[in-house]
C-alpha cells in the first residue's frame, strides 16, 4: 500500500484541481462541496482512487502532513520535508484565498525566550520556503510558540524531536 | 475563507488557591548559627488564639535561610516569653548563641500588637526589640518582617523574608486541556494567588522596581503581547502587540523603561520602550538573534544573549546603544542572564555536558560557577538581598521551583501540589500593600 513519490503527486494535483474549483464562494452557499474546521463538514465520496472532497482532508494527500520536524538547534528544512512543503505551496497558490499560519516550536532545553527565538526562525524558514515557490506573503502568518506548546511530554531525545517542529495551520 | 478562532479566555484578579508551595531544603549549611526562637506568647482570650504562629513562621524563615539552625522548641529548657523570664544560663547549657522571645496581645478591632526582643546569650544583653502593631490579615507579613530584622541584625545583609515570589503554573484537567497561571505567593511559599489565568501561555513575568506591577507575556488571541498589570487591583494594559515576537521584558531600575524583544523588523531585536510615553527605540541592531535583556543596577547598560557569535552568549551593551562586548565564554550555551543586586555577579543558564545548569559570572574576577545539578535548569533570579538565586528544575518529569545560596551551600526545592511550576521572579523589597 506504499505509494511511490509520482503517485503521491498524481493525487495531490487532482485535489489540487478539484480543490481551485470548489472552494471559492464563502461557505454554505454551496453546502454539496465546503467544508469546515469545525462543526459538521461534507466531501465528495471517493472515487477510483481520485479524492474529491477538501484535499486539506485527504489522508493520502502530502496536504495531510501539515508539521514537519527539525534537527536539535537548526531551522534547515529537512530533506524528507521538501515535498510536504511543495505541496502546500502549490495548494495556498491555487487557492490564494486561504491562509495559514505557521506555528514555530522548539524543544524545551535551555531557556524560554530564547526558544521563542528559535522558534521565530523555524516558522520563518517555513514562510520563505513557501514564499519561494511562489505563495503569497498575504496568506502567511506566522507565530513562534517556542517550548511553551510541547506535543510531547518527556524528557528524552524522541519528545524533545517531535517538538522540534513548524506547523501548518489551516 | 478566514479563519475563525474561537478563544475564551478568563481573567481572575486575586482568586485563592488552596495549592501552597511548601518549601523543602535538601542540602544544609554546616556552622549555621544556633539560634532559639520561643514560642511567643497570647495575651488575649485563650479562646481566639491569633491565626498564626508567629514564632514558628520567624523559625522557619530563619533557617530556610541556611545561615541559622533555630532550636527544636521540645529541646528548650525553658519558654521565657518576658524578659525578666529569660535566664541566659539555660541557653549557653545549649550552645544556642541568640534567643528570641515575644508576645502578642489584642490592640482593638481585629488588630494585635507583636513585640519581640532579640538577645544576644553569651554576653547576656539585649540586641534589639520592637513593637509592631499589625492585623490578622497582615500577621505572616509581620512576622516575615521579624526575621528580615535579626537576619539583618545578625549578618549585617537585609533579610528577603518579607517579599514575594511569582512564578507561572501549568495544569491539564482530564482532557488534556492546558491551564496557564501566573501566580503570586510569599517568599515562604504561603498565600499563593493567581493573578491572571488563560488558556494560552504566559511568560516572562518580571516585577516593576517598587513592586507594584508585573510585565508579563500573554498569548491570548494567538498573539504574544507584552501586559503591564497592576499587582494590587488587577488593573492591565497591553503595551506591546506588534507582529512577530514581543517578549522578555525587563523595568529599568528608575521603572521608567521596559527593555523587551520584537522580531517586527525581521528578526529578534532589543528594544527600549518608554512605559508612559510608549516610545520605543531599538537598542540591539543585528541579524541574529538579540533576547532576553536584563538592566544593570546603575541602569547604565544591560546584558542580553545572542547567537551572533554562532552559539547563544551574553553580550552587555551601553543603555545608549552601540558596541556590544561578549562577556560569557564558558561553554556553547550561556542564556538568559540578570544581574545579582550589587551588580557583581550575574546568573546565567548554562549547558555543562548537554546538561542545563545554572551559573554565576563574578564580572571582577571572572570566576564561573555552576550552582545547580538538574538537567534542565533554567530561568535562575537573585533575591532581593543578593542571598539566594531561585529558577526552575525538573524532577522526575514535573516542573518545580528551587533555590540556592549565592555561595551554593544550601539547596532548597519549592513545590506545589499539581502541575508544573516555572519562571520564578523574586519580588523586590518592601512589601507595602497586600493583594485584596
Amino acid at each position: 500500500m506504499k505509494l511511490n513519490t509520482s503517485a503521491w503527486w498524481v493525487i495531490a494535483l487532482s485535489a489540487l484541481l478539484f480543490a481551485g474549483c470548489s472552494s471559492t464562494g464563502s461557505k454554505g452557499d454551496d453546502p454539496g462541496a465546503s467544508v469546515e474546521d469545525g462543526g459538521a463538514s461534507t466531501m465528495g465520496a471517493n472515487q477510483g482512487g481520485a479524492w474529491t472532497g477538501n484535499p486539506l482532508d485527504n489522508p493520502n494527500s502530502l496536504l495531510s502532513t501539515r508539521t514537519i520536524y527539525f534537527d536539535f538547534d537548526q531551522s534547515t528544512i529537512r530533506s524528507e520535508f521538501i515535498d510536504v512543503l511543495r505541496a502546500h505551496a502549490a495548494y495556498l497558490n491555487t487557492n490564494r484565498s486561504i491562509g495559514v499560519m505557521i506555528e514555530g516550536h522548539a524543544d524545551e532545553r535551555g531557556s524560554r525566550e530564547y526558544n521563542i527565538a528559535l522558534g521565530e526562525r523555524r516558522a520563518n524558514t517555513i514562510q520563505r520556503f513557501l514564499e519561494a515557490e511562489g505563495v503569497s506573503p498575504s496568506q502567511i502568518n506566522t507565530i513562534s510558540y517556542g517550548e511553551e506548546r510541547a506535543a510531547a511530554f518527556g524528557q528524552d531525545e524522541a519528545s524533545w524531536a517531535e517538538n522540534r517542529r513548524g506547523v501548518l495551520a489551516y | 475563507m478566514k479563519r475563525i478562532l474561537f478563544l475564551v479566555l478568563m481573567f481572575f484578579v486575586s482568586l485563592q488557591t488552596k495549592a501552597a508551595l511548601t518549601i523543602e531544603i535538601t542540602q544544609g549549611v554546616e556552622g549555621a548559627l544556633p539560634i532559639a526562637v520561643v514560642p511567643f506568647a497570647w495575651r488575649g482570650d485563650a479562646a481566639s488564639p491569633p491565626p498564626h504562629a508567629v514564632g514558628d513562621v520567624v523559625a522557619a524563615d530563619l533557617r530556610r535561610s541556611g545561615r541559622f539552625k533555630p532550636l527544636p522548641t521540645d529541646e528548650m529548657l525553658a519558654r521565657p516569653t518576658r524578659g525578666e523570664e529569660v535566664d541566659f544560663r539555660d541557653w549557653r547549657a545549649l550552645n544556642v548563641e541568640n534567643l528570641v522571645i515575644g508576645d502578642i496581645s489584642p490592640n482593638g478591632p481585629g488588630g494585635y500588637l507583636v513585640k519581640f526582643y532579640l538577645y544576644d546569650v553569651f554576653r547576656g544583653e539585649q540586641i534589639t526589640g520592637y513593637s509592631m502593631p499589625t492585623t490578622a490579615q497582615d500577621l505572616r507579613a509581620t512576622a516575615h518582617s521579624i526575621a528580615d530584622i535579626i537576619y539583618e541584625t545578625l549578618t549585617g545583609q537585609p533579610g528577603a523574608f518579607a517579599t514575594r515570589i511569582a512564578y507561572v503554573t501549568s495544569q491539564r484537567d482530564a482532557k488534556g486541556k492546558e491551564r496557564v497561571e501566573l501566580r503570586i505567593a510569599d517568599a515562604d511559599g504561603y498565600s499563593p494567588q493567581t493573578i491572571v489565568s488563560s488558556k494560552e501561555p504566559i511568560m516572562s513575568p518580571a516585577w516593576s522596581p517598587d513592586g507594584r506591577k508585573l510585565a508579563y507575556v500573554s498569548f491570548e488571541n494567538t498573539q504574544p503581547s507584552i501586559w503591564v498589570q497592576e499587582v494590587f487591583t488587577g488593573k492591565r494594559e497591553k503595551v506591546t502587540s506588534f507582529k512577530g515576537i514581543n517578549g522578555a521584558p525587563a523595568w529599568s531600575p528608575d521603572g521608567r523603561y521596559l527593555a523587551l524583544t520584537l522580531s517586527k523588523d525581521g528578526n529578534p531585536d532589543i528594544f527600549i520602550l518608554d512605559v508612559a510615553r510608549r516610545s520605543l527605540r531599538p537598542l540591539t541592531r543585528h541579524g541574529s538573534i538579540d533576547t532576553e535583556p536584563a538592566w544593570a543596577p546603575d541602569g547604565k547598560s544591560l546584558v542580553f544573549t545572542s547567537d551572533r557569535g554562532g552559539s547563544p552568549q551574553i553580550y552587555r551593551v551601553s543603555v545608549n546603544g552601540g558596541e556590544a562586548t561578549r562577556v560569557s565564554f564558558e561553554g556553547k550555551y550561556n542564556a538568559r542572564a540578570s544581574f545579582s543586586p550589587n551588580g557583581r555577579m550575574l546568573t546565567m543558564v548554562t549547558r555543562v555536558s548537554g546538561q542545563y545548569r545554572i551559573a554565576t559570572l563574578d564580572l571582577e574576577t571572572r570566576d564561573f560557577r555552576v550552582m545547580s545539578t538538574g538537567r534542565l535548569d533554567e530561568s535562575p533570579s537573585f533575591a532581593p538581598n543578593g542571598s539566594m538565586i531561585i529558577y526552575a528544575t525538573r524532577v522526575n518529569d514535573k516542573g518545580m521551583l528551587a533555590a540556592v545560596s549565592t555561595d551554593g551551600r544550601v539547596q532548597q526545592r519549592l513545590r506545589i501540589q499539581q502541575g508544573d511550576v516555572r519562571e520564578p521572579v523574586w519580588s523586590p523589597h518592601h512589601k507595602q500593600e497586600r493583594i485584596r
